[in-house]
């Protein structure tokens, strides 16, 4: 479905996830943020380019991988995204919802 | 004489000795299975050993009596694997060279993984059940357990067979109620996931139960550690839960024989082409079983399948032909759900569980997605189909390796 966000026309799955990495800019990515009430400083964004730079080398992404990156501990990854960080984080960057391998 | 080496001698490794042992010619092929240990388990039935429902005897064989005549049964330690030199090196100092080598060393619990998880009350109020052990000493605390607050708990994922948690759960609430003390017991499922499984439909059906039953769910939750004295676990965002008995499934890690190899990701898994079943980095090595990376699930079934086609590639690769891309991730788990009853799941990579019959298309005589006492039968009837039909690698009637996408209800 489509819907606007920060003035900028975007598609989305049911769950408010991008559906086409392509439109994203950072005017979404902080339009998204807000909307998770989250308010985006330089360590948030730096969490955000390594999760799209990982999703576009087709790499799964996971909380376990998250704390081994060198990027942000787990600790600090909880502090900048509170409430399910990967999700939150993940909806933020445009990337798809984390598929958990089951 | 060529020889094919297989490592582990589980349930995938052990369907695979069948297969090809059937199919390489003995005058041009020697096969060896390597495996440590003298008895095979029946994994599914770990669960059911908490309960007093399964007897340990019920569920350990040798491993002896499952490999075909024709291939030699190593039982002994494996220090590492070169696959650049294509051996493999035991601890006795024996080196194995192999034509061609095929990974099924399984998954294992790492309760190490989480701090505090192995203190002072592992195994006193804290228990894992994916271990013979665990289980065993699972069911001698419930039999005397007086209630209080029960936690079911996973520390993350992927883990082996990821509906066997809920299964507990649901199995916890009806052994409670049969021992008249369920007013006495709180139960709460804990789960890093968003929902009682990864799926939307099959979560819809599992909230739906885990309601009916009284157990409160915990999602999203990412365990940091557990706190021994104050008795509680608590997650990275701070999040405290407690109880008095901790049920949980720890981190699950592949064999730490890969990281030895430097054949593992970071958590031991075997990096998989994940439609063919070769190793990714070397063409005479092929994985299956809990032993690989791919994103099915964890799970005899997916063993089973994945063992029907990995024979046929085997067979291409030694002939020089092109691998067939025929591994579609398919899973096919009941759901055991308390009082007599159960449900089934039949999925794979692009298709979620949805309601439908199986194996006949609108026949049945199985119900995906709901409950019934036929699908219990169903899975109590599957211990014997799996000492006696799959393991041996015998077809089993009617249930194809690729999800069939007939007698389903897809929207």
């Amino acid at each position: 479905m489509e819907r606007t966000i920060s003035g900028i026309a975007v598609q989305v799955n049911e769950e408010g996830y991008l559906t086409d990495f392509k439109q994203w800019n950072s005017e979404v990515g902080k339009g998204l943020a807000e909307e998770a009430n989250i308010t985006m400083g330089p360590r948030h964004w730096e969490v955000i380019e390594y999760l799209q730079s990982e999703f576009k080398n087709d790499s799964p992404l996971s909380i376990r991988k998250i704390g081994k990156s060198g990027v942000v501990d787990i600790k600090e990854f909880y502090q900048l995204f509170p409430i399910a960080p990967l999700k939150t984080a993940s909806k933020i960057a445009g990337i798809p919802k984390p598929a958990s391998c089951i | 004489m060529k020889r094919l080496i297989i490592l582990g001698a589980g349930t995938a490794g052990t369907m695979m000795a069948n297969h090809l042992r059937g199919h390489l010619k003995r005058t041009e092929w020697e096969i060896d299975i390597i495996d440590e240990r003298e008895e095979h388990h029946y994994q599914p039935g770990y669960l059911f050993l908490p309960f007093d429902i399964y007897k340990p005897e019920d569920i350990t064989k040798p491993i002896r009596d499952f490999i075909p005549h024709g291939v030699n049964l190593i039982n002994d330690q494996i220090d590492r694997i070169v696959p650049q030199e294509q051996f493999v090196n035991m601890v006795n100092g024996d080196r194995l060279h192999y034509d061609l080598l095929i990974i099924a060393t399984g998954a294992k619990i790492a309760p190490e993984e989480t701090e505090g998880m192995l203190g002072s009350e592992w195994q006193k109020s804290v228990f894992d059940f994916y271990t013979f052990e665990g289980a065993l000493a699972l069911r001698d605390k419930l039999r005397d357990w007086e209630g209080g607050k029960l936690v079911v708990h996973i520390t993350e994922m992927p883990i082996k067979c990821p509906v066997a948690p809920i299964e507990f759960a649901f199995l916890a609430d009806s052994f409670f109620k049969n021992k008249q003390m369920r007013d006495k017991v709180e139960i709460t499922y804990v789960t890093p996931l968003s929902g009682a499984f990864t799926k939307p439909k099959a979560t819809t059906a599992l909230q739906h139960l885990l309601d009916e039953k009284h157990i409160h769910i915990e999602s999203d939750f990412a365990i940091e550690s557990i706190d021994n004295e104050q008795k509680t676990i608590i997650d990275y965002g701070g999040r405290v839960i407690p109880f008095d008995l901790l049920v949980t499934v720890p981190t699950n890690k592949g064999d730490a024989l890969m990281e030895r190899s430097g054949l593992g990701d970071d958590l031991n898994f075997v990096p998989t082409h994940k439609a063919t079943l070769q190793s990714k980095d070397w063409q005479n090595i092929f994985v299956l079983g809990d032993a690989t990376n791919i994103a099915a699930s964890k799970a005899g079934s997916v063993a089973h399948f994945e063992a029907e086609i990995l024979t046929d590639n085997i067979l291409r690769h030694i002939e020089g032909e092109p691998l067939k891309e025929e591994f579609d991730g398919h899973a096919n788990c009941f759901v055991e759900t308390g009082n007599g009853k159960a449900l089934l799941i039949d999925f794979n990579y692009t298709h979620e569980p949805v309601e439908g019959t199986f194996p006949l298309p609108g026949i049945g005589p199985l119900r995906l997605l709901k409950e019934s006492r036929f699908n219990h039968m169903g899975k109590l009837a599957f211990r014997w189909i799996y000492w006696n039909m799959l393991l041996k690698g015998t077809h089993i009637p009617f249930v194809s390796t690729s999800m069939q996408e007939a007698g389903k209800n897809f929207d």
